[in-house]
């Protein structure tokens, strides 16, 4: 089979599975989860040093950010302002340029601020960023942002950390269809199936915390995503049979023993 | 003696501290740690100018997050 690569922003990755490492129990658990999901990329949050406790480990003797990519993420910003300036300390950090912008609008859903969030990836595009831009599932807003310069276009399934799932299928297909940029679906899955849809749907990758940080076994959750997103992806690149009202016998209805 | 502000808590200092040295205080010198003094982005290349005085410093590294 000809190799199936995720171009994002001028890199290219194996696995279309991209993992958060927020909500984990421990340090040790997000290791292996991310070893065990065997995604490339991880989302990483910016936050102040605890100065107060010296021996505090840190995430990156955990996850080495030589061997997996970090995407620093905007979580928790409400405005332009607070965003631009994480993802300037971010780049200030190792050089990144490939981030992931969320610009949220709303404390109860973390629904995005759509002004602010595209006001943003203009300033950050400008800037020389590679903006991966989380948005509404909306296809007039995700179409401006790709008009915008943004590198990915990563629309909700649902709400983040709500594991319902996506909820707006012909959305998520709309936004697929008419966008040349990769298309991630981020925040709202809930359990591997919800990936698979994602990648049926033919969207390019999915991005998951709350769904393998807060199930049970984190681990074999890691692997059950994995799992999910390479057979979403490989249906949708066989093609699914055409839906029909009535039945249609899987065998030959000629030489029937009567 | 300088008082700073560093990650939001009020922190005194020997005279003439340069951030290299207090990156070295907190064993965070060659980590991946960024600096932002007074709202404004230090470039690693310049840690060796002196904090003073109600300096406003904030010192971030990555965090799990999603």
């Amino acid at each position: 089979m000809k190799s199936d690569l995720l171009k994002i922003g001028g890199k290219t990755f194996k696995s279309r599975l991209i993992v958060g490492t927020g909500k984990y129990k421990s340090f040790k658990e997000t290791k292996d989860a991310v070893l065990a999901s065997k995604a490339e990329i991880v989302t990483v949050a910016v936050r102040r040093v605890n100065i107060l406790d010296k021996k505090k480990p840190l995430l990156t003797d955990y996850l080495d950010p030589k061997k997996i990519l970090y995407l620093p993420n905007t979580a928790g910003c409400f405005n332009s302002k607070d965003a631009l300036r994480i993802l300037r300390l971010a780049r200030e950090m190792g050089g990144w340029k490939l981030v992931k912008l969320e610009v949220l609008g709303d404390k109860k859903t973390l629904y995005p601020n759509m002004l602010e969030t595209i006001n943003s990836t203009k300033t950050l595009v400008k800037e020389g960023f590679k903006v991966m831009v989380y948005c509404n599932d909306d296809p007039l807003q995700a179409k401006i942002l790709e008009d915008y310069g943004a590198s990915a276009i990563m629309p909700l399934a649902s709400p983040i950390g709500s594991g319902l799932g996506i909820q707006n299928k012909y959305n998520i297909m709309l936004i697929k269809k008419q966008s040349k940029v990769p298309v991630i679906v981020d925040a709202g899955i809930g359990t591997a199936s919800d990936a698979t849809i994602a990648m049926e749907l033919g969207c390019d990758g999915v991005l998951i915390n709350s769904a393998i940080a807060k199930s049970k076994k984190p681990i074999i959750m890691a692997k059950a995503f994995k799992d999910a997103v390479i057979s979403g992806r490989n249906s949708y690149l066989a093609g699914r049979m055409k839906k029909n009202f009535y039945a249609l016998p899987s065998s030959p209805t000629e030489g029937v023993i009567n | 003696m300088a008082k700073i502000q560093l990650n939001g808590k009020k922190v005194s200092l020997k005279n003439r501290t340069s951030i290299k040295q207090l990156l070295l205080n907190y064993k965070l010198l060659n980590k991946r740690v960024a600096i932002e003094l007074n709202g404004k982005i230090i470039p690693s290349t310049k840690y060796n100018i002196y904090l003073k005085d109600k300096d406003i410093m904030e010192i971030v590294h990555f965090i799990g997050g999603g």
